[in-house]
């Protein structure tokens, strides 16, 4: 009962305060500050058209290469929770899957993975992404393992695809000190007709790197979650 | 009344009642993975919110196509909303679903231990 009370009244001050920080909020009416620079040097200065997109790659370059770094993170502290023991390699999973899942599968699947693809490499021109398309790509591969529970996806494949393109990201990041004004620099390349595919610089190899990244470690964590859920 | 609700207003309610009800599910909620529901709702909400307060009066998205019109002269400033909150967010859903999925490997490690969900049961460092 007590716990009850307690609970009513932080929630009360919780809305109180928002209350009043809805009351007293005006819609802005024009950018200022660091955002006033961005949208209107951003196009000149990286050439990509989605500005979201330039200020994570190119602005706040670091602070993705850190972002990608947590995701690691937590990809390895999950393979680490959810060890295999030894004996479980034989073990399977006697779950039944509904036909239309597997039928519809077969038909879904290579075109989610090209839907990812697509999304990743013209996160400079659409409103997408690196991020959004390896989540995309993860989507297929979650949709893999429910179809098929017991398909057991290829270790090295995911290990190979995740450390080459997290040294590439890294790498292109260095060669910016060396071709143009500093790490993650996006002029190390030409950049190109704005609106192009082939174009702001750096940003379509840095993001599609950072996709096949993101893609291969959230498949990495739905492959250890599968795997240690096996019985019998 | 309805002039008032404009996208800006819409956005910061949506957020504050996500955020209320995604806190009171992580202190009320039993189950634990209840309790992680909530504290997705909870990240949904502070989201929702963070990219209202980006909010710029009847402008569109910060992408710069034809409905920006790039032509020479106009200001690109003159007709997006703020791109660095989007930004932002993208960020924190990143890191949103890096916490959840570790708090479900430990809710199946925790399962793993007691063969239950119940937070009460799970009381061995209670003093």
């Amino acid at each position: 009962m007590l716990k009850n009370i307690l609970v009513a009244l932080v929630l009360s001050v919780m809305a109180y305060m928002f209350y009043n920080a809805y009351s007293s909020y005006e819609t802005r009416t024009e950018l200022t500050g660091m955002s006033h620079h961005f949208a209107s040097k951003g196009a000149e200065e990286v050439g990509a058209a989605n500005l979201v997109t330039s200020i994570i790659v190119t602005y706040r370059g670091f602070d993705t290469l850190g972002e990608v770094t947590i995701l690691f993170l937590t990809a390895s502290i999950i393979s680490f929770f959810l060890k295999l023991k030894s004996g479980d390699k034989e073990k399977i999973i006697r779950r039944d899957t509904s036909e239309l899942l597997v039928t519809a599968s077969q038909l879904l699947i290579p075109i989610i993975f090209m839907f990812g693809i697509y999304v990743f490499m013209n996160g400079h021109l659409t409103p997408g992404g690196g991020f959004q398309g390896g989540a995309i790509i993860a989507t297929g591969v979650a949709l893999m393992i429910m179809a098929n529970p017991n398909i057991s996806l290829n270790h090295n494949v995911i290990h190979w695809v995740e450390s080459i393109s997290g040294v590439s990201f890294v790498i292109i990041g260095v060669l910016g000190i060396f071709l143009a004004g500093g790490f993650l620099d996006n002029r190390m390349f030409s950049l190109g007709e704005f609106g192009d595919f082939f174009s702001a610089g750096a940003i379509p190899i840095i993001y599609s790197f950072v996709g096949l990244k993101v893609g291969a470690e959230l498949s990495n964590i739905l492959n250890k979650y599968q795997k240690s859920q096996k019985e019998i | 009344m309805m002039e008032y609700l404009e996208l800006g207003h819409i956005g910061l309610i949506i957020g504050f009642l996500l955020i209320l009800v995604g806190f009171w599910g992580v202190l009320t909620q039993k189950n634990i993975i209840k309790i992680i529901v909530g504290f997705s709702i909870l990240n949904t909400g502070i989201n929702i919110l963070m990219v209202s307060l980006g909010y710029v009066k009847g402008k569109t998205a910060p992408i710069i196509d034809a409905a920006v019109a790039q032509g020479e002269g106009h200001d690109v400033s003159q007709s997006i909303v703020d791109p660095v909150p989007q930004a932002l967010v993208l960020t924190a859903i990143v890191i949103g679903f890096g916490i959840t999925a570790l708090m479900l490997a430990y809710a199946m490690k925790l399962y793993n231990a007691k063969k239950t969900l119940e937070i009460n049961k799970f009381n061995d460092l209670k003093w």
